[in-house]
C-alpha cells in the first residue's frame, strides 16, 4: 500500500462517509471509509453548499475521487451519491444510533489502511438498517468484524479448554475464545455470555436479549483492546444504542 | 512581509473586520476603507452603535436568545402563543423563522446539536432549561432542528427526554422544497418526500 500510495496520487473508489467537518467558509473535510484505500480524508470544495450537504451525511454510500500532488497531502475529494443510508435511517432512533455508532467506531481504524472486508460488511449492514428484525444482530457481527480487522478477533469456533465445538455458551474475557458450558461452569461469574446467534447460523429471529448480550460482549473487547489503551471511552451513540435496545427489551 | 500601508489603528480595524463571517482580508480592507472615508456618516455612528450593543447584550434567561433585555423580546411578548415552544439549534435559525413570520410560538435555543466528533454531548446543550419550561401552558414542543444525521439524532434524544412529561412533540416535515424540481433533488430528499406523502383532501 505504501508504495502504491507514493505513486498514485489520484484514485476513484467507493466509500461510506464517516464524518464531515467544516473547513473555512465553504469547504469541508470529509472522512470516508473506502473499499481499497481505507479510512481516508480529503478536502471537498464547496462541501457546505446546498447541493453537497445532502450527499455529505454520515453513513451515506458514495463514489469518491481523490487527487493530490503529493501522496501524504490531504488532497481534494469529490463525491457522488450512490445511496443515502444516512437519510434513510433518520426517522428510526435505534437504526440512526447504530449508523452513527458504526461511523464513530470505524474512525478508530488507522488512516489509509485498506480494510476491504470491513467495507463490504459495513455496506451490507447499512443496507439492512430499514429492517428492525435483522439489523441489530448484524450490527453485533459488524463490531466483531471490526475487532477482527484490528487483530483482536474472537475465536468462537471451539472451546478454549476442551476443544469441543458444541455447547459453547461463554467467552473468556481475557483470550476472547469461546468456552463450553461444562468447562466454563466453575468460572461462570467471570466469563462473558455468548449469545446463540453468534455461535452458528441461526436463521430464526434473534431476540433483543441476545443482541444485548452480544453488545455487552463486544463492549468488553472494544474497550479492552481499543478504547482503554487509547484512554478513550466508547462513542456516545454506541452507549445510546445499547440503552435504546435495552428499553425495547424491557417488559411493558 | 507586506509593506504597511496604514497606521496600526486602521490595521486593527481591518484585522477585526476580516474575522467576520463572509469577510476575507480583501473584503475587510474594502469595508475598512469605506468606514474611514465616511468617518462622520458611518464610522462614528457604527462605533457608537457597537459599544451600545456590546454594553446591553444579554442572554435570555428563559430561552437562551441574545437580546438587549432578559427575558428577551420574544419571551416577554404577551401576544405570542405560550402553548408552543419551537426548539432551534441556533439564534440564526430563530431569526430565519421570525423573518418568515410562520410561527407565533416561543422559542428555545439549544446551542447546537449532539456531535460526539466535536465533543458536544447532551450536557453541553441547553436541555435542562428546556425540560424545566415544559409545564402549563405549554402543550406542544416543535423540534425544528436541522435535517442532518446529527440533527435528527438530537431530535430522537430530545424526544426521549421529553417523553416523561407527556407533552406533544412534533418535528418539521422533510421533502420537496418550494421551487424544487424533482429532477434536481437528491435521492434522500426524494425518499423522504415519498415517505411523508399525504392524501389530497
Amino acid at each position: 500500500m505504501g508504495e502504491q500510495a507514493a505513486t498514485t496520487m489520484q484514485w476513484s473508489d467507493e466509500g461510506v462517509i464517516l464524518s464531515v467537518r467544516p473547513h473555512a467558509e465553504t469547504a469541508a473535510v470529509a472522512e470516508v471509509l473506502t473499499r481499497d484505500h481505507g479510512r481516508h480524508l480529503g478536502l471537498i470544495h464547496g462541501g457546505r453548499s446546498r447541493k453537497a450537504r445532502p450527499v455529505l451525511q454520515m453513513g451515506n454510500h458514495v463514489e469518491v475521487s481523490w487527487k493530490a500532488r503529493l501522496a501524504d497531502q490531504l488532497g481534494v475529494m469529490t463525491v457522488e451519491p450512490l445511496r443515502s443510508f444516512g437519510v434513510e435511517a433518520m426517522d428510526d432512533p435505534a437504526a440512526l444510533c447504530a449508523l452513527l455508532s458504526m461511523c464513530h467506531l470505524a474512525r478508530a481504524l488507522p488512516e489509509r489502511d485498506p480494510h476491504p472486508n470491513l467495507f463490504e460488511v459495513t455496506l451490507f449492514v447499512l443496507g439492512f438498517l430499514d429492517d428492525p428484525l435483522v439489523w441489530p444482530a448484524l450490527y453485533v457481527r459488524w463490531e466483531l468484524a471490526l475487532l477482527d480487522e484490528f487483530g483482536f478477533g474472537l475465536d468462537l469456533s471451539r472451546c478454549a479448554a476442551t476443544g469441543i465445538t458444541t455447547d459453547l455458551v461463554y467467552v473468556s474475557p481475557k483470550s476472547g475464545r469461546a468456552v463450553s458450558l461444562a468447562a466454563g461452569e466453575p468460572y461462570k461469574d467471570r466469563l462473558l455470555s455468548l449469545p446463540a446467534f453468534l455461535r452458528g447460523r441461526s436463521g430464526n429471529g434473534v431476540q433483543t436479549s441476545d443482541v444485548l448480550a452480544g453488545l455487552d460482549l463486544t463492549t468488553h473487547f472494544l474497550n479492552a483492546s481499543l478504547f482503554v489503551p487509547r484512554d478513550e471511552t466508547l462513542p456516545e451513540p454506541r452507549s445510546r444504542l445499547r440503552a435504546l435496545l435495552a428499553r425495547l427489551n424491557a417488559p411493558v | 512581509m507586506a509593506r504597511k500601508i496604514t497606521g496600526p489603528e486602521i490595521e486593527r480595524v481591518i484585522h477585526l473586520l476580516a474575522r467576520l463571517p463572509g469577510f476575507g482580508p480583501r473584503s475587510a480592507r474594502k469595508a475598512g476603507l469605506a468606514l474611514i472615508k465616511k468617518r462622520h456618516e458611518l464610522l462614528e455612528p457604527l462605533a457608537k452603535a457597537l459599544i451600545e450593543a456590546a454594553e446591553k447584550i444579554l442572554s435570555c434567561q428563559i430561552c437562551g436568545n441574545l437580546d438587549t433585555q432578559s427575558p428577551c423580546n420574544i419571551c416577554s411578548d404577551e401576544k405570542r402563543d405560550g402553548a408552543l415552544i419551537v426548539v432551534v439549534e441556533d439564534i440564526g435559525d430563530l431569526w430565519a423563522l421570525e423573518r418568515a413570520e410562520v410561527v407565533a410560538g416561543r422559542y428555545h435555543i439549544l446551542g447546537g446539536h449532539l456531535s460526539p466528533l466535536d465533543g458536544i454531548g447532551p450536557e453541553k446543550l441547553n436541555i435542562p432549561s428546556l425540560l424545566a419550561r415544559v409545564r402549563s401552558p405549554v402543550i406542544e414542543i416543535l423540534l425544528a432542528l436541522s435535517s442532518t444525521v446529527e440533527g435528527q439524532s438530537t431530535v430522537h434524544y430530545l424526544r426521549e427526554q421529553l417523553a416523561p412529561s407527556g407533552v406533544a412533540v412534533s418535528v418539521l416535515a422533510r421533502g420537496v422544497p418550494v421551487g424544487g424540481e424533482l429532477d434536481y433533488l437528491d435521492e434522500g430528499t426524494l425518499a423522504a418526500a415519498i415517505k411523508s406523502r399525504r392524501p389530497l383532501a
